[in-house]
């Protein structure tokens, strides 16, 4: 055990004592209206003792844990609730799990994003646990005139060996609320885990295999209404006029107005990064309606800024590569220099379209605005900034705004923005009525916020003995400067310069799952492959140098290194050991690492020999240092959805533009990767050192674009330069 | 608008409604069955799929007019207590990540095994291809479907 400060707000522990004595079930009404299973009906208590902000404890000894971050798929609805269950010392089994709404007054960082929730939710959720189990404690311990020091808990049970008292938490949980909330609480050590590291399924599983409403898209409310909205067809364009009457007229339309979602004097969060001013609202009874009217209405435009095409980002990107920065981001040594006494030299180009997100549950959300509150739920990655949104647009204090999250259909950073929900709240203040606002896929896809289109250049040279001398990186993207100056093999290399430019687009872009290192890591990655092959070594080894340099003689000073070698080399040495590496297996193998959002990924991808026109993905192995793995079942399929992310979206998608419009606005003209793309096998390997937990919801996607690429390359004997790599010329059917 | 009656999970209901309107809206707009799933509206990812008289069907392109006596069944019929050995298989094997795909993914893979108990790896991924999970959980899936053929 470890004895620990109570850090976490003491804010958590107000308690309404109301609730706590009146039995009632608190949770939301919107997680009310999921009906439970029979067996969770039986087991609900009669009544509920809430004994801090995080979790409430029945007479029966059951506990409900409030999830407080958004749910995305990344599977925090299970595994924050099972770190306060640990330190709680409750069996998994007794456990139900409410997601909380925003409440900043109890919870921090509900925020879905970064893989970070793990990471920064860590020591918050284990508070929350070990005091109520202190106080579980005292109560027993003043039940029974002993001290609380020698009652020992284990899966929801108090006992007392010297008195041979024992009693269930649920016998103690009323009397536990009116102890005082203890100053110092004791955690648990690692060995003593019982619950983090073990396999728990998904606590929504059965919901979402019978299709029961979770989603912001299943919320249907008495009286409301469905609005969709008309924006721009081109970046650079603005409304101008329309004539609606035809269309008010329409079956089940209630109205179609012109609005302004984001007036000028809003004070914006940077949430509100791709907000578009104006839109054209369409209000009806049913979807289907809203979307009849939505064809049949014609809206003129207005070009207000350039319309710009993907030849455009292209050349201007490519201009951009050669034109140095005036004060580079980093600067080791003398790269001039340094090359000009190169044994070799190897240069390169890479470069990577945008993106959409494409969440299969498209961007909607609920709103029912009335001049004495707004209560908004929906599908939310940022709810706190989205309220603060609110405040300023719909002129209303905080206390009167309402914000709940519902169960995601997907995030990947298009639900961080969340200017859907202000458009939701700002018709049906317009309207007067609840509103469900819904996104076609066309308005989804069409709409911004997307993953910047990139471009780098490397030049790295080698000394006669196939050292790595030099390395210069200079790279370029729409509204982003994609260079992260200080991560490897900045540190392994003596004379190092990292340039970066942004392009400034009228393209709205976004944070899309691992940004910027969705590309850079493919980029880095692959290029160190040609590199360790110009230097004739090993690619694996020729890392493996690099990061012995950057440990035992660090270029520099390491304190600014983005990166930690040693653990950078061992998830580097696990790959390699369970991969067989060093065995020759025939196969077109490709290796990479990458390390981002606080945790190390290592990657060995191998391609099937011999057969069709686009080698299929035999097996992916990766090795992960994540430190704690809290449900190693889920943190595995974050993993392998990571690499099945990178690998489709660098092998198919894409999203061009001519004149400002996006050419694709559907999955017939938006590839995605189809289940027959996807790899036969991924195996996961955890390094085990006992670090505090850091996440994965990004990791592993970013060095599966450089494990494919440099393994299409054994493949096929030539390098891939360009995302998407199935367009990349020569092509690679045919 | 113009009333029909459907036959949806073994009950007989009737809505009142624009005859082009697809049958995925009339099932989550009108009769509040919201497992069936809008993805796309053009049947191109499969979060929409039904069964009707048995085979996995676009619910987002299919007019309720066009249904006439056939029987749909939804995610919410496919089992009475979400029992059903590809709903079990699924719950197993933790396919879900966001889970917005899934239930048109089972509804794909129950209609598949109803067909072919046995499928081959090949098989699976045909039938398995036109429903896209954008978390990419193809591997979970190709598993679970296993999992569902074996029991």
């Amino acid at each position: 055990m470890t004895l620990v400060k109570t850090k976490i707000g003491r804010r958590a522990f107000i308690r309404n004592t109301g609730l706590a004595s009146g039995g009632l079930v608190i949770g939301f009404s919107w997680l009310a209206s999921c009906k439970m299973t029979p067996e969770q009906v039986n087991s609900l208590p009669d009544e509920w003792f809430e004994l801090n902000g995080f979790l409430k404890v029945g007479d029966n000894g059951m506990v409900t844990i409030m999830s407080p971050n958004p749910e995305i798929g990344q599977n925090v609805k299970t595994s924050m609730p099972m770190i306060v269950a640990e330190e709680l010392d409750v069996a998994w089994k007794n456990v139900l799990v409410e997601q909380a709404p925003l409440n900043t007054d109890i919870f921090t960082r509900q925020l879905a994003g970064g893989s970070q929730s793990i990471r920064q939710g860590w020591e918050s959720l284990r508070m929350a646990g070990a005091t109520a189990r202190q106080m579980l404690k005292e109560a027993a311990a003043q039940a029974w005139g002993v001290s609380a020091d020698e009652i020992t808990t284990k899966d929801g049970i108090l006992t007392h060996e010297g008195s041979g008292n024992s009693a269930g938490y649920g016998e103690m949980a009323s009397a536990a609320t009116s102890i005082e909330v203890p100053e110092e609480v004791q955690l648990k050590d690692n060995g003593d885990f019982s619950i983090i590291g073990t396999d728990k399924k998904n606590v929504d599983g059965k919901k979402i295999v019978t299709g029961k409403p979770l989603f912001g898209l299943d919320v249907y409310k008495e009286g409301m209404l469905t609005a969709m909205i008309v924006h721009p067809p081109a970046f650079g364009m603005k409304f101008k006029s329309m004539n609606a009457e035809s269309v008010k007229s329409m079956p089940g339309i209630k109205d179609v107005f012109h609005f302004e979602a984001y007036p000028e004097d809003v004070e914006k969060q940077w949430s509100d990064g791709g907000a578009i001013p104006e839109l054209v609202a369409i209000v009806g009874n049913s979807t289907w309606e809203c979307m009849q009217a939505k064809k049949a209405l014609n809206v003129e435009w207005e070009e207000v800024s350039k319309l710009e095409s993907t030849s455009y980002h292209d050349e201007a990107l490519a201009s951009l590569l050669e034109k140095p920065q005036e004060e580079p981001a980093r600067k080791d040594g003398d790269v001039d220099a340094a090359f000009k006494k190169a044994a070799k030299i190897v240069e390169s180009t890479y470069s990577a379209p945008y993106l959409a997100h494409n969440t299969m549950e498209p961007m909607n959300f609920f709103a029912h605005v009335t001049p004495e509150k707004a209560e908004l739920l929906g599908p939310i990655q940022t709810p706190e900034f989205l309220e603060q949104t609110l405040v300023s647009r719909l002129g209303m204090p905080a206390e009167k705004i309402d914000v709940m999250m519902t169960r995601m259909g997907g995030g990947f950073g298009r639900r961080l923005y969340g200017t859907f929900a202000v458009e939701a709240a700002a018709i049906s203040q317009k309207m007067n009525a609840p509103v469900k606002l819904v996104y076609s896929r066309e308005d989804d896809m069409t709409q911004g916020t997307y993953r910047p289109s990139y471009k780098v250049k490397y030049k790295a040279g080698l000394d006669e003995n196939g050292n790595l001398i030099a390395w210069h990186v200079r790279g370029a993207g729409t509204n982003d400067d994609l260079i992260f100056e200080n991560r490897f093999p900045a540190g392994a290399v003596d004379n190092y310069l990292a340039e970066k430019h942004s392009l400034e687009t009228n393209v709205t872009t976004g944070a899309w799952r691992a940004p910027r290192s969705n590309f850079i890591a493919g980029a880095e990655q692959a290029f160190m492959d040609e590199v360790a092959e110009a230097a004739g070594k090993d690619p694996l080894e020729f890392r493996l140098e690099l990061f012995d340099r950057a440990i035992n003689n660090p270029v520099g000073d390491p304190e600014k290194n983005d990166y930690d070698p040693q653990r950078y080399a061992g998830v580097l040495k696990l790959v390699k050991e369970k991969s067989n590496w060093d065995a020759e297996t025939g196969e077109s193998r490709g290796v990479a690492a990458y390390y981002c959002h606080n945790s190390y990924v290592a990657q060995v991808l191998e391609l099937e020999n011999g057969g069709g026109d686009i080698p299929r993905v035999n097996k992916v192995t990766c090795a992960v240092d994540c430190g704690i793995v809290i449900n190693p079942l889920a943190a595995k399929n974050q993993i392998e959805g990571g690499i099945i992310d990178g690998i489709g979206h660098s092998m198919y998608s894409a999203l061009t533009f001519e004149e400002g419009k996006p050419e694709q606005s559907n999955f017939d003209t938006y590839r995605l990767m189809r289940n027959s793309e996807a790899p036969k096998n991924i195996e996961v390997f955890f390094v085990d050192n006992g670090i505090d937990p850091t996440g994965l919801g990004e990791p592993s996607l970013p060095p599966a674009i450089a494990a494919l690429s440099n393994a299409l390359y054994k493949a096929k004997g030539r390098r891939f330069y360009k995302q998407p790599f199935i367009n990349d010329k020569p092509p690679l059917v045919g | 608008m113009a009333k029909f009656t459907l036959n949806i999970n073994g009950t007989k209901q009737e809505v009142d409604v624009d005859p082009s309107t697809p049958v995925l809206w009339v099932l989550r707009d009108h009769l509040n069955l919201v497992g069936t799933k809008y993805g796309c509206g053009i049947a191109q990812c499969g979060a929409c799929t039904i069964h009707l008289d048995g085979t996995a069907t676009r619910a987002c392109m299919l007019t309720v007019s066009s249904v006439g006596n056939q029987e749909i069944t939804t995610i919410e019929g496919l089992s009475k207590e979400g029992d059903h050995p590809v709903q079990k298989a699924w719950l197993e094997v933790d396919v879900p990540q966001c889970g917005y795909c899934q239930a048109g993914q089972i509804m794909t893979a129950s209609a598949l095994l109803d067909k072919n108990p046995n499928p081959t790896d090949e098989e699976i991924e045909m039938a398995m291809n036109g429903n896209i999970c954008r978390c990419g959980t193809y591997t979970r899936i190709k598993k679970a479907v296993k999992l569902a053929a074996k029991s």
